[in-house]
């Protein structure tokens, strides 16, 4: 016990402190200066609203893949399920370089879709196409045990009553998904919030457009404005951990509802 | 539940109806038709290949572009080699710090009830959703030159930033979690009464660890070492803040992906990713291998 938190504390804590230390030296208005720049404000739009956007599409693809990979056999289901951790495995640079090359003007799917006049790579689309890679496995990995786990005879017995499909669908599987689908929407998007390496490359990185704020962050540190580093970073810091409480308590929450077998 | 199913049947059809309607919806009752089955199938693999099978594919394409002999050439480049000298270094401090910490970590929460668990939980997940650049920063923060560290470390001429000490907190920082995420729940459902036995029997506590702890969760144990060291050679947000790019002396793998492909060096980043796509393909076939052993202990503890 006594190891687990002065290890803690000196790998999670001390470091958390300094930062939190460092923007204490900020006075409330210069931290709200640095917050309200049109720049940051821009790059913390950019980072949490396509994170946001790019964690729905997660929830309602995450849901279609969970539901083939569980309910139905098809050839190659096996190695479909096997690859859907590749994103959470591949080191970010190389997620980064890959996705460029292939949204780019001239890639395997970059051509096709600029001359449908879509333009990928270097743009917000990019970033947005980048987040959904990274948050794939979150929300597929969270609901996957819990759809296996629903008994058969619940649905067997919605049906036999009367319900349609869609009926039981909606008022009896969907209910039970519910809080794994929550934890899997906000760890995809707490993930992709944050997200850097596989982001960076296939941005184009444009001021005020395409600048992610992790990127800001980066920047800032690179020109020696420290403080503005550290405000941006205390802001996302406090939204990663309200996040990632929210879903730990939402585990606890769920598990206590659901009877030990 | 059952008061939302009752809600949507209505009971008062007369019976005859409703049997009938029940035996032609018991051959449906858990599928959906034909044409939406493979509808949705279609959507899952297509989703799948655009976003997961084509960008993998695409970094082997792209690293044998110019043929094999490229692409050794680009591997045997004494930069490619001394960052995945230093890949391998960084990772194995962090792993096996990592590892130390981790069975700590998991026992302690596992085993015991305290208050404040879902705290130390969270902050022990940290790591996992907080920006990587993040977990650089604090490092700059802390031991920069201008950080709370840096002037003594300075008159000591300790270097930690731009340095292997640095790059090796970053990613000790970034895979705190992995180890003891995998094992935290394979212990909690151990519960404690076989350790009780042992210590009811006259072992001591470091003997109840090794005999019976360990033995219970080796396979745990591999799993988060596997998916801690994928991570530790893969970081590169964390890395790339507190590594300061010095060529040939702290550039990591990724790192040197990102700087040869700003140089359009496409052929040898390529190929300095397609060994950390492999090492990612590795990971998740041994991973898939160790789930087996973990389900077939976990089958084998419920009989």
């Amino acid at each position: 016990m006594g190891l687990t938190l002065s290890w803690l504390t000196l790998i999670i804590l001390i470091p958390l402190a300094g930062l939190f230390l460092k923007s204490l030296e900020l006075s409330p208005e210069q931290f709200w200066n640095i917050l309200s720049s049109r720049r940051t404000l821009n790059a913390l739009r950019v980072s949490f609203g396509l994170a946001f956007a790019a964690a729905c599409v997660n929830l309602v693809m995450g849901s279609i893949i969970v539901w083939a990979l569980v309910r139905y056999r098809f050839p190659g289901r096996r190695i479909f399920d096997a690859i859907v951790d590749v994103p959470f495995a591949l080191p970010t640079a190389v997620a980064g370089v890959a996705l460029t090359a292939l949204f780019a003007e001239k890639g395997w799917l970059g051509a096709p879709l600029a001359a449908l006049g879509i333009k990928v790579a270097f743009t917000p689309v990019g970033i947005f196409v980048a987040m959904i890679f990274i948050g794939i496995p979150f929300v597929v990995r969270t609901v996957q045990p819990v759809l296996q786990d629903i008994d058969p005879e619940i649905e067997e017995a919605a049906g036999s009553l009367g319900a349609s499909r869609w009926q039981t669908i909606i008022r009896v599987i969907l209910p039970s998904l519910g809080p794994a689908l929550l934890t899997g929407l906000a760890l995809a998007f707490a993930r992709a919030v944050g997200e850097y390496g596989s982001v960076i490359f296939i941005a184009g990185n444009l001021p005020n457009v395409s600048e992610i704020a992790p990127l800001l962050i980066v920047i800032r540190l690179s020109e020696f404005r420290y403080a503005d580093a550290t405000a941006i970073a205390v802001v996302m810091l406090v939204v990663s951990f309200v996040i990632i409480f929210a879903v730990n308590r939402l585990q606890r929450w769920a598990q206590s509802r659901i009877p030990v077998r | 539940m059952t008061m939302q199913i009752a809600d949507s049947v209505s009971l008062s059809a007369p019976d005859a109806r409703a049997r009938a309607h029940a035996a032609a919806a018991r051959n449906n009752l858990r599928t959906e038709p034909k044409a939406v089955r493979i509808v949705i199938i279609a959507l899952a693999v297509i989703f799948l290949t655009m976003f997961v099978v084509l960008p993998l594919a695409l970094v082997f394409a792209q690293a044998f572009s110019r043929g094999v002999l490229a692409y050794l050439s680009a591997l045997a480049d004494p930069e490619a080699l001394s960052a995945i000298k230093l890949t391998l270094v960084v990772a194995a401090i962090s792993v096996g710090l990592n590892l130390v910490f981790g069975l700590v970590a998991a026992w302690a929460i596992a085993k015991f009830e305290f208050s404040g668990k879902t705290f130390l939980i969270t902050l022990i997940d940290l790591p996992f959703s907080v920006s990587p650049v993040i977990s650089g920063l604090v490092f700059v923060l802390l031991f920069g030159a201008q950080g709370y560290f840096g002037g003594w470390l300075r008159d000591h001429d300790i270097q930690i930033l731009f340095a292997v000490p640095g790059i090796a907190l970053a990613t000790t920082f970034v895979t705190f979690p992995f180890v003891a995420r995998a094992l935290i729940p394979l212990m909690q459902e151990q519960g404690t009464q076989e350790e009780e036995a042992a210590i009811s029997l006259g072992a001591s506590g470091l003997q109840t660890f090794f005999r019976v702890t360990l033995p219970n969760i080796k396979w745990g144990v591999l799993y988060g070492v596997l998916l801690c060291n994928a991570r530790a050679m893969g970081e590169f947000g964390a890395v790339s803040v507190v590594s300061g790019h010095i060529r040939g002396e702290t550039n990591t793998m990724p790192l040197l992906v990102e700087i040869l492909y700003n140089e359009y060096q496409f052929v040898a980043a390529f190929a300095i990713a397609s060994l950390l796509a492999m090492l990612a393909l590795i990971t998740l076939i041994a991973k898939t291998v160790l789930e087996n052993h973990l389900d077939e202990g976990h089958d084998a503890s419920e009989h």
